[in-house]
């Protein structure tokens, strides 16, 4: 059993490795990303002008940024690999699970990176502080985390489909609506300073919504994968 | 070990299209099979269907190596393929490509193995090239390589001597000849000269 696990992370790390050195060389996914993220940035913080804004909305604007950066750029990862026709030698040589896991790590390591520039400059532009440091960063890893495991398998559907573009955002806002709701919720507690407490509740559906993310996901992708 | 592939009733329709149906037969260890036929007949069709690619509408492939039949997961160990719907990373060099597949596939790398085996497709000195920077006849001799590398018992190759030029064809009889005394190679061809080669051949219409 152990050997079988160790075997799947070897793999899906070759996955990982791989695309993160196709990525270096284009920065296709990293740039689009970047660029869109930085783009929304500026257009809030000049929108809001000198304005201090409330908690609730602060906290609503941060996730709308990174959920469309998100969209914007992590359906590459499948989309090229169908586009580029390598999908039938990924195909041929790796078992479903690698692949899914390998680019699940990939987009986290997008992501995180993305966030790591973005939340900063966000907190900047727009003159906020916060209340509760190390909790407002977790939340960001989780909703992070989050939104890299429901764009991982969403991007292997989309995939499919003859039209991708705007598809991804369509298909992914019913299914992280929860995840969305909690890290909104929980953003604005971090800001704003809340007891631990009143925290907890959503940290725990961030937590239950990556965990039942990444299951059912693993459990499905051979299907869309073999489809 | 001796490999075997049943192909039993098998049937595929593409958009309300048959393209063959009930189709049977064997092809059994140390023979070189070819699949001819007009275009649009279901020649890379039929190839995808026996590599799993895509699945069938009814019947089935059984692929037994030794007296074990395979499942999906050990088909993939057992199969190489050549076909122009194969496509290697292009951002990658040649050596980095037969290391992701290695890596996938859970082999253990070997580059000297990797450096003998381009050296054979007639790319020597190209490994560490980006295949993107590859000629169309490289990039064929490249899927080659890329399908030898874990010494498949079956080798399936759709229209193999595409953008070859005659050094290219030598290596295709070559690795056919090669091919056919440790396993099957199943080809499908247009090319009346690749089909010569065959052992036992298969017309669909």
């Amino acid at each position: 059993m152990r050997t079988r696990h160790f075997l799947l992370l070897k793999r899906s790390c070759a996955v990982l490795q791989k695309d993160l050195r196709v990525e270096f060389r284009t920065r296709y996914a990293y740039n689009t990303l970047m660029m869109f993220a930085v783009t929304v940035l500026v257009t809030v913080s000049f929108s809001v002008g000198g304005m201090i804004l409330e908690s609730e909305i602060a906290a609503a604007l941060l996730w709308i940024i990174l959920f469309f950066s998100a969209m914007a750029g992590l359906s590459r990862t499948f989309v090229q690999e169908e586009e580029s026709g390598t999908v039938v030698a990924l195909k041929l040589a790796a078992d479903p699970e690698p692949v899914y896991l390998g680019k699940l790590l990939f987009n986290i390591v997008v992501l995180f990176s993305i966030a790591a520039v973005v939340v900063p400059l966000f907190l900047i532009m727009l003159n906020l502080s916060v209340a509760m440091p190390l909790s407002f960063v977790l939340v960001v890893l989780l909703g992070c985390l989050g939104l890299a495991g429901a764009s991982t398998i969403l991007a292997a559907i989309v995939a499919k489909a003859a039209v991708k573009g705007a598809l991804l955002t369509v298909l992914a806002f019913p299914v992280l609506l929860p995840l969305l709701i909690g890290a909104i919720s929980a953003t604005r507690s971090t800001l704003a300073g809340v007891p631990l407490e009143v925290l907890r509740p959503d940290l725990g559906l961030l937590l239950f919504y990556n965990g039942m993310m990444v299951t059912a996901s693993l459990l499905l992708f051979d299907y869309v994968w073999n489809e | 070990m001796q490999a075997q592939i049943a192909v039993k009733n098998l049937a595929k329709t593409y958009h309300c299209r048959k393209l063959f149906y009930d189709l049977s037969f064997l092809v059994k260890n140390n023979t070189v099979f070819a699949v001819i036929g007009h275009n649009g007949v279901g020649k890379t069709t039929l190839l995808r269907v026996i590599c799993n690619l895509v699945p069938a509408t009814s019947g089935c492939v059984e692929i037994t190596v030794g007296d074990r039949l395979l499942s999906a997961a050990e088909r993939r160990a057992a199969l190489g393929l050549v076909s122009p719907e194969l496509e290697l990373y292009g951002e990658l060099s040649a050596f980095e490509n037969l290391e992701f597949f290695s890596g996938v596939r859970g082999i253990v790398f070997n580059r000297e193995k990797a450096r003998e085996i381009l050296e054979y497709v007639g790319l020597k000195g190209r490994g560490h090239d980006l295949v993107s920077t590859f000629s169309s006849g490289m990039m064929q001799r490249l899927k080659f390589a890329h399908a030898l590398f874990h010494d498949p018992q079956i080798l399936v190759l759709d229209e193999p001597a595409s953008n070859m030029d005659g050094e290219g064809v030598a290596l295709v009889r070559e690795v056919i000849r090669h091919q056919r005394e440790r396993g099957i190679v199943i080809m499908a061809t247009n090319e009346q000269r690749e089909a010569s080669y065959a052992d036992q051949t298969l017309s669909l219409a």
